[in-house]
């Protein structure tokens, strides 16, 4: 067990590896001079000069990757064209409403699609089952900003329950809290609902044709705890897998639903930075969104000893 | 195998003619039948956009801003006087360039490196730390750096938007060509002296085309959607083009007086990506219903 | 008579509920306490699913349509599923053919067993616990402290089935059913799940629904037996009446289709020919690399030597995790031998490279287990059977006139070439897989537990195929198998193997009449119905088998 959860640490520090040189590559890559790009179109040849001088364009490419990820390890994610702040100072500021957004969403989507996946497989072929699979379906295709305009106009502007725009701390209090962060958290909630149920249901009427099943059915067991016990229990490992990729890469639904509702979060600062062409931060952001999706991969992994003995004691 | 006798099987049935079996996936039950009849709609609408569109989809017009729907405008015009349904209509265009084009580029892509990865273990290694690298960068960062990078065009949206899905591809083709390989009909064909490219182009490659066609309708989707992001956040192609999402962006001030500019096109874009997404599930319970239980999906 | 523990009449069992789609087509049954009824058939001939009904377990699109299911006097079509669910575990209990597959892989399996209390006693705490472990060592599991707290991968497959079994009988249920419960065992685990369950049946009077179908297994449990086919009772009898005098042809054909134990004539050995096969202190180990850089290994096959004449065939006996496979494999070059020779007709094989092995390729070829898998579904069985003469350079033509040639000789039309492969059954695809290999006229077929997967009447077919192509091409035949009898009816040599050695190896008469080793000697006592020639209706000659 411990061998296995050492050898998921020592796959993830490669991975990391690979994603810092295509964010590196990515810059260096592009046509065009990446001092040009980093400095804006208004600068002047020295400016240009002074950029080079001091990103080390002047450099070997190697030894500018390896100065940059030494860096890196150092916490220096370099300082903002646009406002010469350093980018961490940045990132930081813009965590709260994010990390905010992205438990709300996870959580409501979990205590909704697991039971809809759930009863949707046990009433496999019925109207509810059809229901839930149609639901999933619109939750998938359906636009994250479409439904964000729609969440808008019905809640905020026909019915005025919510606040259109803007987000208040938790701290602040939870009712302005809620009702800020409703909207953003329904908008984007349906995506995950969707992609949950989805998995809960394929995987429950996987399972529920499983042998084991029969055998719990034939030893005279409750209908609710054949379902819960033996075929939930056993559907742990995708359904958990498939909430932890979500969470991992809700940043891509973050930036969306920020934008729309006026969220000051890593999303906004992302799209902000990318129409301002603010380098270190795009920079910054992606390795960070990576940095996440590796991480919360690394504790799916230690989550599945938890879940499946087989692993367990391997 | 019943009985004791084992006689040979009588002559084979007919197959179904092609045309029937298209027909079978595609009118499969009402809801897939509706989604056919929607997509081609849409379809139809982005090839004759000019006879269909009953104005200049790009040209300023002052004079008639912010118009609510009437009989000249019947969506009503944006804040440049132009007229929503005819860029709605032109918006189909880029929609259905970038979907098809990232799906076509994006399986080619990651068939042949699939391919490679699934039948030639050394190459392998490498690739799949690779492969977890750029599919551990959120896609649609990716895709937005890599826009903000190289400047806005067709051509770079849709770079951006394909390499981020060549991964998927990679590891799908490379699970199936791994699965087949220990099928004992590949083991009898090696045992046959059947050469390596022999072996990868007959009895490996069929089996991956149906999950790629499966897996191309989804990206389509995806690819369809992702654009559409990335106009509306201000990192697509230059807003002056009818895209769906740029129409959006636009409209997105407002939202309060004119809703219909974020909303009709907003419409259109859901029935586009909901009707290819219920197309690619009917085509994946065509081909193998078990498709859904191996991972291949959206 | 008394009343019977389980009464089946006249039930059918139709897809859908559609009387014109009938699986089950009226079957009666009857079995009394303390007895054992054997339900025989082939697939498809409706055994399991009549188990399945008496549970009310029946998949959704199988309905029951006419009949009665009496338990003690009590009617089971008609039951309400609550009273259906207090019936089970209680009174009727039932154990499946795959005791992995057949409990819960994440939860502890002394708790498997706490459930069925849980649902049907009030029971709790220690005293649930008690039971438990006592019924644990009721089956005769060592160790009962330590099994209660494992899971199923822990288990070997004969404590699974005894897991199995303790949760079925836990509650003392008047009837058991056990649908080929021994099927995926061992053939030394078989026996002693055959023993546990006559003994429990005895101490519980139990009457027990045992569905096989496997006659050596009926001979060694059953007290009657009803035989089956494509939905329909052929005949009920007594065990020993069936064994000796069935009064069908269909019950007459299915026992004369089981090979016989007892070796078949030696044919001479040719004297002074090249062997087909030799190999020298063939080797296989595998090694896998652990976290610091050290070595694990396991050794599949060690030291095997072996020599095969031409038109001679050879078996390799073992139950799983011998190695016998891996020999095999070995021996056609699909995994790399880690030491020793490998030589076919005189050609050292075993240190080619890959790349250089194509031209020795044609001299051995392969017959899998599974036929559904053995053939690419995608491509015309003639494709299928041209491949390799391609390969080498014969001319499309010639070779497709030839596979036409090949599946006339393997018993098929030769207008087969143009068809797919899913519209031949088990046997028919095996008898192309063997086309396949003989179109390359190789001078050895590897036949890798070839007749596994096949009904025995159809087990039965194609094992007369190998050898009348034997005898008329004069092919060397190395045949895989766990099965003892089949080897006696195939084998001019026999070797043994377990975990990886070589036990015994000689003339087949020798190897199985007056085995030298115990382990071979336990395999053949564990062999099921040795005591009957079914073939010949009669017991083995000098021996008055106890049956039942």
């Amino acid at each position: 067990m411990l061998r296995y959860i050492a050898q998921r640490i020592l796959a993830a520090i490669p991975v990391m590896g690979f994603v810092a040189l295509f964010v590196f590559l990515l810059l260096r890559l592009s046509p065009g001079d990446p001092a040009a790009i980093i400095a804006g179109d208004a600068a002047t040849p020295e400016q240009l000069e002074a950029i080079r001088e001091r990103l080390g364009l002047n450099e070997p490419i190697y030894t500018q990757f390896f100065d940059w990820v030494s860096r890196l390890l150092q916490g220096d994610f370099g300082t903002s064209i646009l406002s010469g702040t350093p980018v961490i100072d940045m990132i930081m500021g813009r965590l709260e409403p994010t990390v905010s957004l992205a438990l709300t969403t996870i959580v409501l989507a979990i205590l909704i699609a697991v039971p809809l996946g759930v009863i949707a497989a046990w009433k496999h072929g019925t109207l509810i089952d059809r229901l839930v699979m149609a639901i999933s379906v619109l939750g998938f295709s359906v636009p994250v900003f479409v439904i964000a305009y729609v969440m808008i106009q019905v809640f905020a502007m026909n019915l005025k329950w919510l606040p259109v725009q803007g987000f208040k701390s938790i701290f602040d209090g939870v009712g302005p809290f809620a009702e800020r962060i409703a909207l953003p958290t329904l908008t984007l909630t349906l995506l995950y609902i969707a992609l949950i149920a989805r998995i809960t249901r394929t995987s429950m009427l996987e399972v529920m044709g499983e042998d084991y099943v029969r055998t719990a059915r034939a030893k005279g067991l409750r209908e609710g705890r054949v379902l819960m016990r033996h075929a939930l229990r056993n559907c742990a490992v995708p359904i958990v897998t498939v909430i932890g990729i979500g969470f991992a890469l809700i940043i891509s639904g973050v930036v969306v639903t920020e934008s729309v509702f006026n969220l000051p979060g890593i999303g906004r600062l992302t799209v902000d930075a990318v129409l301002a062409r603010d380098y270190p931060v795009i920079q910054a952001v992606i390795l960070l969104a990576s940095l996440v999706y590796v991480v919360i991969n690394l504790l799916i992994d230690i989550a599945y000893v938890l879940l499946d003995p087989r692993i367990r004691y391997a | 195998m019943t009985g004791l006798a084992d006689t040979p099987a009588s002559a084979p049935p007919a197959g179904p003619s092609l045309a029937s079996r298209l027909r079978a996936i595609f009118f499969a039950g009402p809801v897939t039948s509706i989604a056919t009849v929607m997509l081609f709609l849409i379809v139809a609408m982005a090839i004759f956009a000019p006879l269909i569109a009953p104005h200049d989809p790009i040209r300023l017009s002052p004079a008639t801003r912010l118009k609510p729907p009437s009989a000249e405008f019947l969506l009503g015009t944006d804040a440049y006087g132009r007229d929503l349904l005819s860029r709605v209509i032109y918006g189909a265009r880029i929609s259905l360039i970038v979907g098809v084009g990232a799906a076509v580029f994006a399986t080619f892509i990651g068939l042949v490196i699939g391919l490679a990865a699934g039948f030639f273990r050394r190459f392998d290694a490498i690739l799949m730390r690779i492969v977890d690298g750029l599919m551990a960068i959120p896609s649609i960062l990716l895709a937005i750096a890599i826009v903000a990078l190289s400047g806005a065009s067709l051509w770079t949206v849709l770079v951006a938007i394909t390499i981020p899905e060549v991964p998927r591809v990679v590891r799908l083709v490379r699970s199936v060509v791994l699965s087949a390989r220990e099928e004992p009909y590949v083991e009898a064909a090696i045992s046959l002296g059947s050469s390596t490219p022999r072996i990868l182009v007959r009895h490996l490659l069929p089996n991956t085309v149906p999950p790629l066609i499966v897996q191309g309708t989804y990206i389509c989707a995806s690819a369809i959607l992702v654009e559409a992001i990335l106009s509306f956040l201000g990192a697509g192609i230059n807003p002056e083009t009818p895209t769906w999402g740029n129409i959006m962006a636009e409209g997105r001030v407002y939202f309060p007086i004119n809703p219909g500019i974020i909303l009709w096109p907003g419409l259109v874009l859901s029935v586009a990506i909901l009707s290819i997404n219920l197309l690619g599930d009917a085509v994946r319970d065509a081909l193998d219903p078990r498709m859904a239980k191996r991972g291949i999906d959206r | 008579m008394s009343q019977p523990v389980l009464d089946v009449r006249d039930l059918r069992i139709a897809l859908n509920g559609d009387p014109d789609a009938q699986v089950v087509k009226g079957i009666d049954l009857k079995i009394h306490a303390g007895e054992t009824m054997c339900l025989v058939g082939e697939s498809g001939s409706g055994k399991s699913l009549t188990s399945l009904a008496t549970m009310g377990l029946l998949p959704s699109v199988l309905k029951p349509i006419a009949g009665s299911i009496s338990l003690g006097g009590e009617e089971l079509l008609t039951a309400s599923p609550r009273r259906l669910r207090q019936l089970r575990a209680t009174d009727m209990a039932m154990i499946f053919q795959e005791p992995m597959t057949a409990l819960n892989p994440v939860m502890r399996v002394g708790q498997q067993i706490a459930e069925v209390l849980d649902a049907h006693s009030s029971m709790v705490g220690s005293d649930r616990r008690k039971r438990v472990l006592e019924m644990m060592e009721h089956v005769h599991l060592p160790d009962v402290a330590r099994i209660y707290n494992s899971f199923p991968h822990q288990l070997s497959g004969g404590q699974r089935q005894r897991i199995m079994i303790a949760m079925a009988l836990v509650l003392k249920p008047r009837l058991l059913i056990a649908d080929e419960p021994t099927t995926a065992l061992d053939v030394t685990t078989q026996a002693q799940i055959l023993k546990l369950i006559r003994e429990l049946r005895e101490e519980q009077g139990t009457a027990v629904l045992f569905i096989t179908h496997d006659m050596g297994v009926v001979s060694e449990i059953a007290d009657d037996v009803t035989v089956l086919k494509l939905g329909e009772v052929m005949e009920v009898q007594k065990v020993d009446a069936l064994l000796r005098t069935p009064r069908t042809q269909y019950s007459r054909d299915l026992l004369k289709a089981v090979p016989s134990l007892i070796p078949r004539e030696p044919r001479p050995a040719l004297a002074d020919a090249v062997p087909a096969l030799e190999t020298k202190d063939l080797r296989k180990v595998y090694a896998t690399a652990t976290l610091f850089g050290g070595k694990k290994e396991t050794v599949a096959a060690k030291d095997v030597t072996l020599n095969l004449q031409p038109g001679r065939t050879l078996g390799i006996v073992g139950e799983s995790g011998s190695g016998k496979s891996t020999v095999a494999r070995c021996i056609v070059r699909l995994i790399e031998p880690t030491a020793g020779s490998v030589q076919v007709s005189g050609t050292e094989i075993a240190t080619i490279p890959q790349a250089q092995l194509k031209p020795h390729r044609k001299r051995v070829q392969i017959v899998f287990q599974d036929p559904f898998r053995s053939l690419n579904p995608r491509i015309e069985v003639g494709e299928s059977i041209i491949e390799g003469p391609t390969n080498f350079g014969v001319s499309r033509a010639d070779a497709m006139k030839r596979a036409r040639e090949l599946l006339e000789l393997v018993g098929l039309p030769a207008s087969a070439v143009d068809r797919f492969p899913h519209q031949f059954s088990g046997g028919q695809r095996q008898r192309i897989a063997i086309a396949r290999a003989l179109a390359m006229d190789p001078d050895l077929l590897v036949a890798d537990e070839a007749v596994s997967a096949l009904d025995v009447s159809v087990q039965d077919q194609v094992l007369k195929l190998l050898d009348e192509i034997q005898s008329r091409m004069g092919i060397a035949i190395l045949f895989i198998t766990h099965d003892l009898r089949v080897a006696a009816q195939i084998c001019d040599d026999v070797m043994v193997m377990q975990r990886g050695a070589v036990v015994e190896y000689g003339p087949a008469g020798e190897v199985l009449a007056n085995p030298r080793t115990d382990y071979t000697r336990t395999l053949i006592e564990a062999a099921p119905g040795r005591h009957w020639d079914f073939g010949a209706f009669r017991p083995v000659a000098g021996v008055e088998p106890a049956l039942g």
